[in-house]
């Protein structure tokens, strides 16, 4: 195989591994913290691609439609993260697991529906700012411009969220509550403000990577089923509730995915499947997390 | 005192008889339509039966249950239409088939806790379907696997009053005699010593443990019970439906039978059963006026979460039990 084809194939790769990552991190931040799955993260990223396409609607021919419309999307699915968490969701914290699960779920059948009614069940696409419209050649691929801004977007989120959670007294506060809630409270530190704030910043990632994803995919009605269970393979493959083993965990699944597809054809979304199986079952903690 | 005689004559009363009897009356009073909607409601209740043999008896949340009811139906519905098998044995394969994915993934789920379990299950579950959905020789991949016939039921004129009867209403009793009698089975694990340990482990595994009990095995028993159970209601479900497509095995199945449990109440054996009736019910009363029945099933589910956590069932017992106090407080 030619080297100029491997390495678009790995950028192929690349690019899907940023993607996940945006929308896996906030995913990985609820559980490490909360010790919550939230299958209504797909729900959140869904909605911020639609408000995304909604925004650039309005504010059509001025050249910076996109990045409004980006943080317009991103900022409201956090304000909805914010609203939910606050009006229900703290609600289910002593409760059983599987109460927590099933709430969860039952947002992504409102909000699934909520989107239908909203914006149709047809496709919506949304075309790439102007300013990272076209490709440029690197080892003789083409690679169009608004792939590499991402592949630059996701590690500057990981490297923001690495310095947050570990050199800031917001991430130590963040890292004591996953640790021991109780404590903390007893302490007198405002852990409900924690968790909120936790699930407010988590659906606005999930709203920034959706907008951010819509000029490389259409938008349609069940992108929000599809995406959460791909979200879940990464963070089991970093470890749940591990920030750097999300990013490295995403690093993973996008060449698994990318090679698998030359290796095994027609097989590669079983291998990603199976890879989440065997880390469940060699190291259910992920190759970056801790036992719990 | 009056309470308590009530009570005894209720029980006395025996309502399984009734309500399969009742059941079976379907095709002769009922419309073609009705026939459909009661095989759905069958199938349905033995699928979340055996989930609730884990979900409630065990307390193990599954979140990959569809898995070994498409195993049942891929299994079925390939050695029906592919090879030309009776149903009398492709049937007990489907079971078995489902059995066995269920002892070798299960034997991995058991070994982890909680949203780790759940999460294992799912996977596998998503493995089932990446096949499923992949395997274009055997499982027709996203074409699916149409057009299985229906198991040879002619034998069933012979018997009085069965001979106008139509294909679909005749494999709707015969669906109706094997649900019952798996659910029978599943009843008489449940209230056995076995299912008296699964429920010890589901409420102190560390206790059950202590005195001596192997809870992994335990719980691996039960995973396999209720795989293969699943497996029968999605063999039946393939015919039923004839066909059987990648679709059926797509994780978000699992959340409907984990609601289906819920809404009829999990602390009950009887509970699935009804949620599987009350659900089908109301998808066919409210997709004739709207097209958003997964909004409507989501609000069902928030009531269920934040006030309504026993079902109905639930919710009909402690009516019962409210309406007994108060009666003792009257006599008194």
């Amino acid at each position: 195989m030619a080297p100029s084809f491997l390495f678009s194939q790995f950028m192929g790769g690349f690019t899907t591994a940023m993607f996940l990552f945006l929308i896996a991190s906030g995913l990985s931040l609820v559980f490490g913290v909360m010790r919550v799955i939230n299958f209504a993260h797909g729900s959140f990223y869904m909605l911020g691609a639609y408000l995304a396409w909604q925004g650039v609607q309005w504010l059509h021919p001025r050249a910076e439609a996109f990045w409004l419309a980006a943080l317009f999307a991103a900022l409201g699915v956090a304000l909805l993260g914010g609203i939910v968490e606050r009006l229900f969701f703290r609600h289910l914290y002593g409760r059983e697991e599987l109460y927590q699960l099933l709430f969860t779920y039952a947002l992504v059948l409102i909000l699934g529906d909520a989107a239908k009614f909203l914006w149709g069940t047809g496709q919506l696409s949304v075309s790439s700012p102007p300013v990272l419209a076209g490709s440029v050649e690197i080892f003789g691929t083409a690679q169009p411009l608004y792939n590499l801004f991402i592949m630059a977007v996701g590690p500057a989120i990981a490297l923001a969220g690495w310095f947050v959670l570990n050199r800031t007294g917001v991430g130590r506060l963040v890292r004591a509550a996953s640790y021991d809630r109780e404590m903390l409270d007893a302490l007198g530190a405002n852990v409900g403000s924690i968790y909120t704030g936790m699930f407010v910043f988590s659906s606005f990632l999930a709203g920034l990577s959706g907008a951010l994803v819509t000029p490389i995919q259409s938008i349609v009605p069940g992108m929000d089923v599809l995406i959460i269970v791909q979200a879940f393979i990464v963070v089991v493959i970093g470890g749940m509730g591990s920030f750097w083993g999300t990013f490295w965990g995403s690093v993973i699944y996008g060449q698994v995915l990318s090679f698998g597809i030359l290796i095994f054809p027609g097989f590669s979304l079983f291998s990603v499947f199976a890879l989440m199986a065997v880390i469940l079952i060699v190291r259910p903690w992920g190759l970056f997390g801790r036992p719990i | 005192m009056t309470g308590r005689r009530r009570a005894t004559l209720a029980s006395r009363i025996p309502w399984t008889l009734i309500v399969f009897l009742a059941a079976a009356t379907v095709p002769w009073i009922g419309s073609r339509y009705d026939t459909f909607l009661a095989s759905q409601i069958v199938i349905d209740a033995l699928f979340a039966v055996s989930l609730n043999l884990l979900l409630g008896t065990t307390g193990l949340v599954s979140f990959g249950h569809v898995a070994y009811f498409g195993v049942g139906a891929y299994v079925c519905g390939i050695l029906m239409k592919t090879y030309e098998v009776p149903f009398v044995l492709a049937f007990p394969a489907a079971g078995l088939g489902a059995a066995l994915f269920a002892l070798v993934s299960g034997y991995f789920c058991v070994r982890l806790q909680k949203l780790y379990f759940a999460m294992l299950t799912l996977a596998f579950s998503q493995i089932v379907w990446a096949i499923a959905y992949k395997w274009n020789d055997v499982t027709g991949g996203d074409q699916g696997l149409p057009e299985i016939p229906y198991p040879d039921l002619d034998w069933m004129s012979a018997i009085p009053g069965f001979g106008d009867l139509r294909i679909g209403d005749r494999f709707y009793l015969l669906t109706l005699v094997l649900v019952a009698l798996s659910i029978a089975a599943l009843r008489i694990i449940t209230r056995s010593p076995f299912g008296r340990m699964l429920t010890t482990i589901r409420d102190n595994p560390e206790r059950a443990a202590f005195i001596g009990l192997n809870v992994r095995a335990y719980q691996l028993a039960a995973f396999v019970v209720a795989g293969a159970f699943a497996g029968l209601a999605g063999a039946l479900y393939g015919l039923f439906s004839r066909g059987v497509f990648a679709d059926y095995v797509f994780w978000s199945k699992s959340a409907e039978v984990i609601i289906m449990t819920i809404l009829g109440g999990m602390d009950y054996f009887w509970g699935p059963p009804v949620g599987a009736l009350a659900l089908v019910w109301l998808n066919q009363q409210i997709t004739a006026y709207t097209e958003y029945w997964p909004f409507v099933l989501g609000a069902i589910l928030l009531v269920l979460l934040f006030a309504f956590t026993g079902g109905i069932v639930g919710g009909i017992v402690a009516g019962f039990r409210f309406a007994r106090y108060r009666l003792a407080r009257r006599d008194a």
